[in-house]
């Protein structure tokens, strides 16, 4: 008898102690709620203009995690204009939405790089009569993010970016910084750089950046696998967000949409006339300087990492969805068709700004469109 | 004096089940092949415990295999490179430091835990006054049951910023000896991977020694108590003693968790390729870290490498699991099965 009345005693101690517990968290998790509340009310609405054509069926789609968020937002407007297509986006990462690709599994694929030579000649397995190609849907600019308690404006180039994460730089008021921020009131203090620690396509553009802007400080092959010594390191955007927010005299690198709540962005000196933070405008500014350089339908994009335009922010990855110019399965073709058209329209590149990505400028989304338009 | 050795329940053998007078009607029942209702259990019965075996096999197979064609084209020495690149052209990965750091997390997260662990165990049973042991044991079963993942987001989120004290203080005193040199990261690292999962490891080993404690026989306390020992010393020559196995098996399950956590060490680590002497300097990494950072944006090769590296981790799992029954075994008053 005594026991069980202690036992329920313990219950509900140990009830109430969850509980107080599940308050707690549901604090802590508020400031992600509050951003893709944003996003959502930012793009709803706009969806007058999506033809559906004979779409129906479910969409599969699998790849980059970096464009997850965008394909949500756009799955959300299109599946309520039409209401026959379920499309289902699995965020696993560029390289298994390329493998589900190849393998026949998935409609079309999200990928933070264009098709490797032996993915285009693995995709003629699944694409009848026609092969894999690039289409450029998404920029987004990559945020180098610090936390330096009273500094609240800082200006970094290529190379002072590589030195200090490469460990070359390890103090904030090093010379070379100080040149560049002749107005700020730099600490003596540590950096902590921090990094990706999971292979990453955020950590592919970041290093292809340095490698292509500054080659002399940044003698690494690149690559998803951070592979310069030193440092700290993270799982995830948000974990480097975390981390850097955690730490005094951490500086990060992120997706702009992570770079927020007392972070602050670091203006990338290019040789234009005045540094360039991260922005969405700046992105597509930079995607307008580059080169297409696939062969045929395929339109994978060559960045101008060097690019001098006024405002352009060279930090910046480009997002590509992975389809079959010929030989796309008829059960799937017609939703693909309208779900691509959808996302390269203008209604679809609108959205983009409001959360943090970047629209495909003009001059190459209507080529886009063109090749859509083709699909078969 | 050791009053453990002479348990008259152990040291006799035990009787045989069944009279020997009693013989073929009573075997037949026993072995109850004349229903169809129990033909038709005992292959099912059999079948499943075959089927174990066959999943067992399987999984074995497919573990070896995939190893096999990552291992055969790695152009390093899997065992001792410090480096995990797969997907350069030839790829070169190695298990040294991921070896190196889950053992050494493991083993810190041992020293923290078991004392701890015992102490709370005998508290449960032999300190507390009744109305607090029911509570405190229960609180401790509700730390197993918290989510590893919840540990990591704590681990990180709390546990992180708060080890800037201890790391200081660690370094000034202990600093020359290397081991516990820190030069200001953030204090992502061995130590406190270490000390989140001893907490992750406390509860499992606190709940089997207590149970283990709590079947000592009360002859010994009290045979103890008669001869003038003080409490403190029935735990010692009682208490422990019986229940040492028990404690040492107990470990080995903590120790089988922390070897294989993942979740909370990818959150709270930060990993590099690299062996560093000191535990406080961020660096390092363990198997299942080392796998949940890499398995989502690795190739089908670079899937290999890491299976590669999982069939290591079973391997370890296993020796140590062997060694813990060796151990177990070897002192035959008390062990798991007859709990």
């Amino acid at each position: 008898m005594k026991l069980q009345r202690m036992n329920r005693r313990a219950l509900s101690l140990g009830a109430l102690a969850v509980s107080g517990a599940l308050a707690l968290t549901a604090c802590g998790s508020d400031d992600t709620g509050s951003s893709s509340s944003g996003s959502s009310s930012s793009a709803t609405a706009a969806a007058g203009s999506i033809k559906c054509d004979d779409a129906k069926g479910q969409l599969l789609a699998d790849g980059s995690s970096a464009q997850k968020n965008a394909i949500d937002a756009w799955v959300k407007n299109f599946t309520q204009a039409c209401s026959g297509v379920q499309v289902n986006y699995k965020g696993s990462g560029s390289g298994a939405g390329v493998t589900a690709f190849t393998q026949g599994q998935v409609a079309f694929a999200g990928s933070d790089s264009a098709l490797k030579p032996e993915d285009v000649t693995a995709s003629k397995a699944v694409c009848s009569g026609g092969q894999g190609i690039d289409l450029p849907m998404v920029a987004g600019p990559i945020a180098v993010a610090y936390n330096v308690s009273g500094v609240d404006n800082l200006v970094l180039d290529a190379a002072t970016i590589a030195k200090i994460f490469d460990g070359k730089i390890t103090n904030w008021n090093d010379a070379a910084i100080a040149k560049l921020n002749p107005d700020a009131k730099l600490p003596d203090l540590k950096i902590q750089p921090y990094h990706r620690s999971d292979e990453s396509g955020t950590t592919d553009n970041f290093t292809k950046y340095l490698i292509a802007a500054t080659p002399d400080n940044w003698k690494y092959e690149g690559g998803k696998a951070w592979q310069a010594k030193g440092g700290q390191a993270a799982a995830g955007s948000s974990g480097v967000a975390q981390g850097v927010k955690q730490t005094n005299g951490a500086i990060g690198y992120m997706e702009l949409s992570y770079a927020k709540d007392g972070l602050g962005t670091v203006a990338v000196d290019t040789g234009a006339s005045a540094p360039v933070k991260a922005s969405s405008d700046g992105a597509t500014k930079a995607v307008a300087a580059a080169q297409v350089v696939g062969t045929g339908s395929d339109l994978s994009l060559k960045l101008d990492y060097n690019t001098k335009a006024e405002g352009a922010y060279p930090l910046t990855l480009v997002t590509y969805e992975i389809a079959c110019d010929k030989g796309n399965k008829a059960a799937t073709l017609p939703a693909t068709k309208a779900f691509l058209r959808y996302i390269a329209s203008e209604d679809g590149q609108g959205i983009l700004s409001g959360i943090d990505y970047a629209p495909i400028p003009d001059a190459i989304i209507t080529k886009v469109r063109t090749t859509i338009e083709g699909l078969s | 004096m050791d009053i453990s050795t002479h348990n008259p329940d152990t040291d006799d053998t035990p009787p045989p089940i069944a009279p020997p007078a009693a013989d073929a009607e009573q075997k037949r029942a026993a072995r109850g092949a004349t229903r169809p209702g129990d033909r038709i259990f005992l292959a099912l019965s059999r079948g499943s415990g075959i089927f174990l075996l066959v999943i067992m096999a399987a999984i074995a197979v497919f573990l070896t295999y995939r190893a096999y064609l990552a291992i055969s084209e790695d152009d390093a020495n899997f065992l001792t490179t410090f480096e995990w690149n797969t997907s350069l052209v030839p790829p070169k990965f190695g298990i040294a430091v991921l070896a190196f750091g889950t053992v050494v997390s493991s083993i810190i997260a041992m020293v923290i835990a078991v004392p701890i662990a015992v102490a709370i165990a005998l508290f449960i049973t032999h300190y507390a006054p009744r109305r607090m042991s029911g509570p405190v044991a229960y609180v401790i079963d509700l730390l197993a049951a918290v989510p590893s993942i919840v540990y990591g987001l704590w681990g990180a989120l709390v546990l992180v910023p708060h080890m800037d004290g201890l790391f200081g203080w660690l370094n000034h005193y202990l600093g020359w000896t290397g081991v516990f040199s820190w030069d200001d990261g953030a204090p992502r690292s061995m130590l406190t991977v270490g000390i989140l999962l001893a907490v992750m490891i406390l509860p499992v080993i606190t709940n089997v020694s207590r149970e283990v404690f709590r079947q000592v026989p009360q002859m010994h306390e009290e045979a103890a108590l008669a001869l003038g020992a003080t409490r403190w010393e029935v735990i010692r020559m009682s208490v422990l003693p019986f229940g040492r196995s028990g404690v040492i098996s107990a470990s080995m399950l903590g120790l089988g968790r922390a070897l294989g956590e993942t979740m909370a060490v990818a959150t709270v680590l930060s990993p590099d390729f690299d062996i560093h002497a000191s535990l406080l300097n961020p660096g390092g990494g363990t198997f299942a870290q080392n796998i949940a950072s890499k398995f989502n944006e690795a190739t089908e090769f670079g899937r290999d490498a890491l299976i590669a590296s999982g069939l290591v981790l079973f391997v370890i799992t296993l020796l140590v699991n062997g060694a813990a029954r060796m151990i177990i075994a070897r002192r035959s008053e008390y062990s798991g099965a007859n709990a």
